[in-house]
């Protein structure tokens, strides 16, 4: 492998990491922080490519397609907290495990009533299709440059809300020791509600910025769950810090993996990751819990 | 007394002939199994929906007979087809089975049919091993051999003299059939060749260890959502003005095109069928198809359409008696009816022997993505596994 293929090949893990990270850093603040594991996840991150899908259709504008679909998703968010999931915060685990599956089941085959089976499209402005020259001769999909810009974007605006504003550190204390945090007057509930609406604002947002390079179609949101499970349990449940140097790991590892192993171990590279990183640090990297 | 046993005999003989009648009605019982949800919901909508179409316009009969078509959704598992398949044979006592899109679905579901006395139909799935050693008279396969699509393409780029290929598969039994039939024809360097993770989202560390390696053409079996993904950040990385892309009709049929958009322009799709294909019957049938769904069918909707012409014809040369099997098998084996594909019959181990086209993705008229036929690539082309086909005699 050449200097510059390396450097290519590393900028691509880095790029497919922060995608993950916007996908694992709403994940990751509902599981940590309100300690549900919300399985449905991937479907606000499909409802989100497919308003943006819907809504490109019919006006050709990716930046609307933008602004409708992450408030679209957070309010599908929110309908969905208030109608089903806030009844399972005192449930265990495997209570909200099998709500939040029967809800991935309940969105995939409702999107595919309404919306029919067949993938759908999501187009690109002139000025974020192509690409831009990074090294000599080496052309890199501006769009991807992108979502490595937008991703980067969240973190940092996550980092400040949660560590240097009061809402952040009532989130904080929420995560930390709820019982504590509401006998010391944070209002727990109105909190989580927020912070479900934001994550499923950020799930929406990372649907449509996957929705260009990858198929917006009825199940979507399944795989790319996965990976953001295993990001959101490599960087420690709740850690927002966390989710973000574990979702860059898990990018490189497997961009490398694809590329220097054979096609069965490339795909169980980060799994070994994984399995090696909680060999040694059970709690993940940045555990909030302690 | 005479009199009397006239009419006796009169009432006897219109007892016999409205029997007859009632036999004749008797419904032919279809049991269509295929994927309904899911991911892979699209294809069994497009197999139901050609094979619906072809019902219709056959006034819901077959060779004389009416049609009960009994649903299932297999949801792409083996073990659920075998289930609905057993119901299907002991409760319903199912003629045909068909509709099976999954060639793992059908190595699952088949014997059991065959074992019941059914006929298996398949409009969709080709696995070799039906094809080769385990060929059955009770088993029909009227779409295509999995490996033959990509072997055509092997052949136009051999003749084309392109001489520097790059190949990408996921890494699964069909992934590897494919590369393996394309491998057969090709003769020339083959540069790279990938198998990457089934259901593989991202694509770009390929997409870079590609241009490194600086092909004349990539040839991919991507189907589904690994077909758009790939094509989609193929075309944003700008890859495809220098490298063209050649595939399969899998991954440019009319169920993706309309998801890819300009991203698709320009590659390149071997094919027994295409939307373009030139003559009045596939014209038709397109257009009926449009009329009725709002949108263009895919081959996978015209061979389901196919499969219904083929089975009337069939049937009706021999009354509708598809409980004769060996009517029934001769009437398959020497059946003539008006393909979409222009030119279709069975080889001698129930498999297609059919042309294949070159198509190239060109945007009409109406700014529609089309797959554009461009040349046959290959007249009467067969599978390989034919040769290990000895067809029992009944």
């Amino acid at each position: 492998m050449t200097a510059a293929l390396f450097a290519e090949q590393l900028l691509n893990g880095i790029q497919l990491g922060v995608m993950l990270f916007l996908i694992a850093s709403g994940l990751t603040l509902v599981f940590g922080i309100m300690n549900f594991i919300n399985l449905a996840h991937g479907s606000l991150y499909m409802a989100g490519g497919f308003v943006a899908a819907i809504v490109y259709r019919y006006t050709g504008s990716f930046a609307l397609a933008v602004l409708v679909a992450v408030p679209a998703a957070a309010a599908i968010g929110v309908v969905m907290e208030r109608l089903v999931l806030r009844r399972f915060y005192g449930r265990g685990h495997l209570d909200q495990v099998l709500v939040t599956f029967a809800l991935i089941l309940i969105m995939n085959e409702g999107t595919r009533m309404i919306f029919g089976p067949a993938p759908l499209l999501i187009g690109l402005p002139a000025m974020l299709s192509g690409s831009v020259e990074i090294l000599p001769g080496v052309g890199y999909p501006i769009f991807r440059l992108t979502i490595l810009l937008a991703g980067l974007l969240v973190a940092g605006l996550l980092y400040l809300i949660i560590m240097k504003t009061r809402l952040g550190m009532w989130v904080r204390a929420g995560a930390s020791n709820r019982p504590m945090a509401s006998a010391m007057g944070v209002n727990v509930p109105v909190i989580f509600s927020l912070l479900f609406a934001v994550g499923a604002a950020l799930a929406g947002l990372a649907g449509i910025m996957a929705g260009p390079i990858l198929s917006v179609q009825v199940g979507m949101g399944e795989p790319i769950l996965i990976l953001a499970l295993v990001v959101t349990v490599i960087g420690g449940i709740g850690s927002i810090r966390g989710a973000f140097i574990a979702a860059v790991m898990v990018g490189v590892v497997d961009t490398f993996g694809r590329v220097l192993l054979t096609p069965a171990l490339g795909s169980m590279a980060i799994f070994i990751l994984m399995a090696a990183i909680l060999t040694f640090r059970p709690k993940g990297l940045f555990p909030v819990h302690g | 007394m005479k009199k009397s046993a006239h009419h006796c005999l009169l009432t006897a003989a219109a007892t016999l002939m409205l029997a007859g009648a009632a036999m004749a009605q008797e419904p032919i019982k279809i049991g269509f199994l295929s994927t309904f949800s899911g991911p892979s919901a699209i294809v069994g909508q497009e197999l139901l929906e050609g094979f619906k179409l072809g019902l219709e316009q056959k006034g819901n009969k077959l060779g004389g007979r009416p049609v009960e078509l009994i649903q299932a959704d297999d949801q792409a598992k083996p073990d659920v087809g075998r289930q609905h398949t057993d119901k299907m044979l002991e409760r319903d006592k199912i003629h045909i089975l068909t509709g099976i899109n999954f060639s793992n679905v059908m190595l699952a579901v088949a014997k059991p049919a065959i074992d019941a006395g059914a006929i298996v139909y398949s409009i969709n799935a080709g696995p070799s091993q039906y094809a080769g050693s385990q060929c059955n008279p009770a088993y029909y396969n009227i779409s295509f051999q999995n490996d033959t699509s990509s072997e055509a393409m092997a052949v136009h780029l051999q003749n084309k003299g392109i001489k520097k290929m790059y190949l990408m598969a996921p890494n699964y039994p069909a992934g590897k059939d494919f590369l393996a039939g394309f491998k057969r024809y090709y003769k020339g360097e083959i540069v790279g060749e990938v198998y990457t993770t089934f259901g593989q989202l991202d694509y770009a560390a390929e997409i870079a260890q590609l241009r490194a390696a600086n092909p004349q053409g990539v040839f991919i079996f991507l189907p589904a959502g690994m077909g758009i993904n790939f094509t989609k950040q193929y075309y944003q990385a700008g890859l495809n003005k220098t490298v063209p892309l050649y595939g399969t009709s899998f991954s440019f049929d009319q169920t993706m095109l309309p998801a890819l958009g300009e991203a698709a322009l320009g590659s390149f799709a071997s094919a027994f069928w295409a939307e373009t294909l030139d003559n009045p019957q596939s014209k038709k049938f397109v257009a009926d198809f449009e009329a009725k769904y709002g949108r263009l069918p895919s081959p996978a909707a015209a061979n389901a359409f196919d499969g219904v012409l083929l089975l009337d014809a069939a049937l009706t040369s021999i009354g509708g008696k598809i409980e004769d099997k060996a009517a029934f098998r001769k009437a398959m084996e020497n059946v003539k009816f008006t393909s979409l594909r222009g030119n279709f019959k069975f080889n001698k181990n129930h498999y297609p022997v059919q042309d294949f086209y070159l198509t190239e993705i060109t945007k009409n008229a109406k700014g529609r993505m089309m797959m554009t036929v461009r040349e046959k690539i290959s007249a009467n082309h067969e599978d390989i596994y034919v040769k290990d086909c000895k067809m029992a005699a009944n």
